[in-house]
């Protein structure tokens, strides 16, 4: 109950941060409508702690910050490699290991995976991710766990 | 002043890193390299340019737009990614690749699974 | 500036578009269409800074949306050759 009331919430204020206009019917609908949209996402059963995981909180935020650091090396480490003349590319793929707990933790990884420019989660599987890398070395770098390792940090102990 | 000429370089450099992912996506071998040429676009390429274009907006309505713009992008991204590379492959198309490593970890990490079950 | 901007994006929607042009297979051309959506996004907000109208910003938000469920359904189309059901059988899962 607790999460939906929350989605709710950050429903209405997404619409009144995108609406501008801020006069009593117009908020009314505005209202009426994020709580529509609430109880349409408890009849689809989808507000749980999978689609709106409120509870991570404060260690995503700080993981976020570490992740966009991450992609900006394995970005200009990418452009750098597109841009020179001679392709110097050793596609490579292989298993890694996902060690977290839950399933988003999971999910988190991969898609950390995947938003690193130079790696791409090809399957989730039983705590294992197939990952396509575009060179050796970031490919060594995905099996070294460092992400791993950040990704259960953030997952905590909850 | 110096937002100014701060928010020009990214908006610059954003654009030069989204015309480098097109040539990066024209030029590589296979799809799975292509994805990859393809994620600088929806990463640094957007990231910089709605950063630049946030300095020049200030503290208004608009730069919220830009970071719902970004959040969205920066979740959607690896799943459209993801789904076309898993499409790709239950497509049956087979990656160009320098080193198959597949086998060898795999065995490994079967081991292990078994071991910590029982 | 922002002319310089959009010189850019467009560069690079030519150079995606002509992916998709020359694509082998269904995938890659996915995946340049997909890229484009990017770059059309990015010039729908350039654009609207260079005319001085904020409100492109909501088309740019809207076209973000569109542009990951366009390539999911097509992707979902390809694989199952239909929208509707979800996938059932063997363990490939949802796309």
């Amino acid at each position: 109950m607790f999460r939906k009331l929350g989605l709710a919430v950050a429903l209405f204020a997404l619409w009144l941060l995108l609406s501008g206009i801020y006069q009593p019917l117009l908020i009314s609908f505005g209202i009426a409508s994020s709580l529509l949209v609430a109880w349409i996402a408890h009849r689809m059963d989808v507000a749980d702690h999978e689609g709106f995981p409120i509870h991570l909180g404060v260690k995503a935020v700080t993981y976020w910050p570490w992740l966009v650091w991450e992609i900006i090396k394995a970005n200009i480490d990418v452009a750098l490699i597109i841009i020179k003349p001679n392709l110097q590319i050793t596609p490579t793929m292989f298993y890694s290991n996902a060690s977290q707990k839950t399933e988003v933790g999971q999910v988190t990884y991969a898609n950390s995976i995947t938003l690193t420019p130079g790696t791409i989660s090809v399957g989730v599987a039983d705590g294992t991710v197939e990952v396509h890398a575009l060179t050796t070395s970031s490919a060594d770098e995905v099996i070294g766990g460092r992400m791993d390792k950040r990704v259960c940090q953030m997952e905590g102990d909850n | 002043m110096f937002l100014d000429v701060l928010s020009w370089i990214l908006i610059l450099s954003g654009g030069v890193f989204g015309v480098i992912s097109a040539i990066g996506v024209l030029r590589m071998p296979d799809i799975y390299t292509r994805m990859h040429a393809a994620s600088i676009a929806d990463t640094i390429a957007l990231g910089l340019m709605c950063g630049g274009m946030m300095l020049q907006a200030g503290w208004t309505i608009v730069t919220i737009k830009l970071i719902l713009i970004l959040v969205f992008i920066f979740f959607a991204s690896p799943t459209t990614t993801h789904a076309l590379a898993k499409a790709a492959i239950a497509g049956g198309i087979k990656p160009i690749l320098h080193e198959d490593r597949r086998k060898k970890v795999s065995d490994k990490t079967s081991n292990k699974g078994k071991g910590e079950k029982s | 500036m922002f002319i310089a901007a959009t010189i850019a994006i467009i560069i690079a929607m030519v150079l995606a578009l002509m992916r998709a042009l020359l694509g082998p297979t269904i995938y890659d051309r996915v995946l340049a269409v997909n890229l484009f959506g990017t770059k059309a996004l990015l010039l729908i907000a350039v654009m609207g800074f260079l005319t001085d109208r904020p409100e492109f910003l909501d088309i740019a938000l809207v076209y973000a949306l569109i542009n990951f469920i366009a390539t999911i359904a097509i992707m979902k189309f390809f694989r199952f050759a239909h929208l509707g059901h979800p996938h059932q059988g063997d363990n490939l899962g949802d796309l």
